[in-house]
């Protein structure tokens, strides 16, 4: 299919570039360089799959880097000023997140708005009303914090899988379950084929665009939260612009920003991508830091140009009479 | 005008039922109403008995009607399988079974004699397997109606047979089948029985097999012939009048047959045959709406380069297409600005048209057309069909075009304008325009052609001159068997 044929072309993106870092500084293939990049990018990774949801079901969601942003305020307040007990504030600030998302969804339904201009609004919003909780960096010290960042699995080599590691990790394999496994799945992969034909085939549309936006806020508050323990703050300001990083990854890991296809394991190959470039500017150490971006942007553009020509080519091959015989006929270039 | 008029339609347990009309007859009209998508102002909807109202389309597959449409209405991006069972996949634990999902969805489609790997995407098969599997995803939902509203316009002649099948089979378990076509041929290879409309209003429903083709044809498009004895402008065809246009062997793969048409000034034309018969692509090629790969057109005997609308229009050729609402008018400016848009469009975005001179033209033809209310800054879509019909002659009369093409002028206006739009039409032609005019009233293309060239199956089968011009020699030729040109085009 033409989904795992991306796929497989990130991956091959991931491990050429790898071996290429490796090269030039033997010491990235260590487990401690890779554990490292899981952490780092542990919040990227929660926010990417939810973003997977909606970019295939055909929408956007540009509120999830303010979303994060909230969440790490509400928290550190939460915790510190306000003395709620920790898991008490992620069960609320996730409550919360998931209102959002859900408001998010209605309105894109009811007022049938291009969820660009929806979510583009709750961005604004949700950033807003962190800076109105707070516009100062607050310190997180409750002792969950130090706990949780003190734990981690060793690995061989000296590497140190972290609990938020493995967070993203678990949150990923749910995610790719939930997509790939069920109903819910299959209706997100209906809706960016063609919202029309899956009201008709009768998949209550409404609601599952309000569920789609409502996962992706819960999956920002969860990213937030894990913001949260990779720092030990809450700030206003954090995750700004990660809505873009986010939807860069998913894109370069062979989701179809048009909606229709796309995977939770391409949106991993290319959030690792991303993680795998900054890596190599910092070992590098001459280079800005500001070359990743430079780098994802040509990335990006490398891989949106190769969809459009995955699709003309599917396109021009649909064009041939295939399976018009009533008996063993066998579709075009389909393996599956 | 009502959309559907009092029409009663019946359809019987196991029957393929087709419903016949000409665009605008009010097939879609009722097909929508049936399946909820319109609703209905007065009468009922009765299903083995018992009353139903659907509201949605979802209502009226609950109830048991299920609709396929030309354009299949399933998810290209998802496999065989999950289209046929989106939303009822089977489950464990809320895992969807895929493996048993793929082997009911195997035995599913072996049912209706394809075998095929239900795990690639459906866009991976053609239209006909397409079409096959939203058939079988609809009668998998308990249809006891099946609605096939223009099936086999995309089928080649092999997938038709295909498709042909299928409709047989699950006629004999029982299910009535409603097939929407405008291919004569097929209806009278499939079809029990058959309902013909016209103009929202039930004509007749007979047994296929005790009705000719030719009484079937005048269903469609004519009143009885007794009726036709109109009075004609039937001048001879003159050949020493000045020729506008001359088209030889003129026409495009796969969209009409290479045809010869010679168009003269003072001269109407009219292009006689059933929908889907080629006329609107000759009107199209002649324009230069669309490329033509053979053949040649010429004025005066030397070649005319006609690719492009741009080229018919600086020509002095004018289109007004059939689709007036979507392709003519733009509803949202006004009477004058719809008016000069043509003229605007050749001189170039230079040589703007001052106020004055725009407000001249549009008064000039307002008058002369009679377009009501003569309110030259009033948006065009708030105007009756009659009037923005005139006001689309106008846009064209103030380019003082050489060659005019109308589509179907009369389509969907009251008998009032109906009849100056024919009185313009000669007039037009007296003032020494050429004319080319589409439409399915054979009377009314009887009253002002001089000419009436007859097409089938996307090729010129006749043309027609002086005295030959009856509505009967056109019905005639139109229903000499179409059998072996049916298989020619496609």
């Amino acid at each position: 299919m033409k989904a795992s044929t991306s796929v497989a072309i990130t991956a091959v993106v991931l491990v050429a570039g790898f071996a290429l870092c490796a090269l030039q500084f033997p010491n990235i293939a260590s487990t401690r360089v890779v554990a490292n990049l899981l952490t780092d990018n542990a919040f990227l990774g929660i926010v990417a799959a939810g973003m997977t949801f909606v970019i295939i079901s055909g929408g956007i969601d540009l509120s999830v880097g303010s979303v994060i942003g909230f969440t790490t305020v509400f928290t550190a307040l939460a915790v510190e000023r306000w003395g709620i007990p920790p898991f008490a504030a992620f069960a609320l600030v996730l409550v919360l997140c998931a209102l959002f998302g859900a408001a998010m969804g209605a309105v894109i339904h009811v007022f049938e708005l291009p969820p660009f201009i929806v979510t583009l609004a709750g961005m604004f919003l949700a950033r807003g009303v962190s800076f109105l909780l707070s516009t100062e960096s607050i310190p997180i010290t409750a002792p969950i914090y130090s706990a949780v960042s003190d734990f981690a699995i060793k690995l061989p080599g000296g590497g140190r899988l972290t609990a938020i590691a493995i967070a993203m990790l678990v949150i990923l394999v749910l995610c790719a379950l939930l997509l790939h496994l069920t109903r819910f799945g299959a209706n997100v992969y209906a809706l960016g084929g063609s919202r029309a034909a899956t009201a008709l085939m009768g998949i209550p549309v409404g609601p599952m665009t309000i569920r789609i936006y409502m996962l992706s806020s819960v999956l920002a508050g969860l990213a937030g939260i894990v913001f949260s323990f990779y720092t030990a703050a809450g700030y206003s300001l954090s995750a700004v612009g990660v809505e873009l990083d986010t939807i860069a990854a998913v894109v370069i890991g062979g989701t179809l920003l048009t909606g229709g296809q796309g995977s939770v394991i391409g949106t991993f190959l290319g959030v690792l991508i991303q993680g795998m470039i900054q890596t190599y500017i910092n070992f590098d150490g001459t280079l800005s830091s500001w070359w990743t971006k430079i780098a994802t942007g040509v990335l990006l553009f490398v891989f949106i140009a190769l969809q459009q020509g995955l699709m003309a080519l599917a396109r021009r091959s649909s064009l041939k009479p295939a399976g018009t015989r009533p008996v063993a006929a066998k579709p075009a270039g389909a393996p599956t | 005008m009502k959309a559907l008029d009092g029409v009663d339609f019946t359809l019987g347990e196991g029957e393929i039922h087709a419903l016949l009309g000409e665009n605008g007859a009010g097939k879609s009209t009722l097909i929508k109403v049936v399946t909820g998508v319109f609703a209905r102002d007065a009468g009922t909807i009765r299903l083995a008995g018992r009353e139903i109202a659907p509201r949605s389309a979802k209502d009226a597959v609950d109830a048991g009607i299920a609709t396929v449409y030309q354009e299949v209405n399933l998810l290209p991006n998802l496999s065989v399988a999950q289209n046929l069972y989106l939303g009822r996949q089977p489950t464990r634990f809320g895992v969807v079974r895929e493996g048993e999902m793929k082997r009911r969805a195997r035995a599913l489609l072996l049912d209706y004699g394809l075998d095929i790997d239900v795990g690639a995407p459906l866009s991976s098969y053609s239209v006909a397997v397409q079409h096959i599997t939203a058939i079988a995803r609809a009668v998998d939902l308990s249809a006891r109606v099946l609605i096939l509203d223009e099936p086999t316009a995309s089928l080649d002649r092999h997938e038709v047979e295909i498709l042909f099948n299928v409709m047989r089979k699950l006629a004999d378990r029982g299910i009535g089948i409603v097939f929407v076509s405008h291919f004569l041929d097929q209806v009278y290879e499939i079809c029990d029985r058959v309902t013909v409309l016209r103009n929202g209003r039930l004509i007749g429903s007979r047994e296929i097999a005790e009705l000719p083709r030719l009484d079937l044809i005048r269903m469609m498009l004519g009143r009885e012939l007794a009726e036709t004895t109109h009075e004609r402008a039937a001048s001879q065809p003159d050949t020493a009048r000045e020729v506008c246009v001359s088209f030889k062997n003129y026409g495009k793969q796969g969209y009409i047959a290479p045809f010869d048409l010679e168009l003269r000034r003072g001269e109407v034309v009219g292009l006689a045959g059933l929908l889907g018969s080629g006329r609107t692509e000759t009107a199209r090629l002649v324009f230069g709406a669309e490329r033509a790969d053979s053949g040649e057109a010429t004025i005066d005997g030397k070649a005319i380069k006609l690719s492009s609308p741009r080229d018919g229009a600086s020509l002095g050729f004018g289109y007004c297409p059939e689709e007036r609402k979507t392709e003519g008018i733009v509803a949202d400016l006004t009477v004058r600005e719809n008016i000069v848009l043509a003229l605007q469009a050749r001189r170039g975005l230079h040589r703007p048209l001052s106020r004055r001179e725009q407000d001249e033209i549009a008064m000039r033809y307002i008058r002369m057309l009679d377009i009501r209310p003569p309110d030259p800054e009033r948006p065009i879509g708030l105007l009756s069909g009659g009037n923005q019909q005139k006001a689309l002659l106008a846009r064209w009369l103030a380019t003082s075009p050489k060659l005019l093409v109308l589509d179907e002028p009369t389509r969907g206006i009251d008998v009032g304008a109906h009849a100056e739009i024919i009185r313009l039409v000669r007039e037009l032609c007296e003032q020494g325009l050429a004319l080319l005019v589409i439409s399915s009233e054979l009377d009314e293309i009887v009253t002002y052609s001089n000419r009436v060239v007859v097409l089938r199956d996307r090729a010129h089968v006749e043309e027609l001159k002086g005295e030959a011009v009856e509505v009967s020699s056109i019905l005639a030729a139109i229903a000499a068997d179409t059998a072996p040109a049916q298989e020619a085009a496609s």
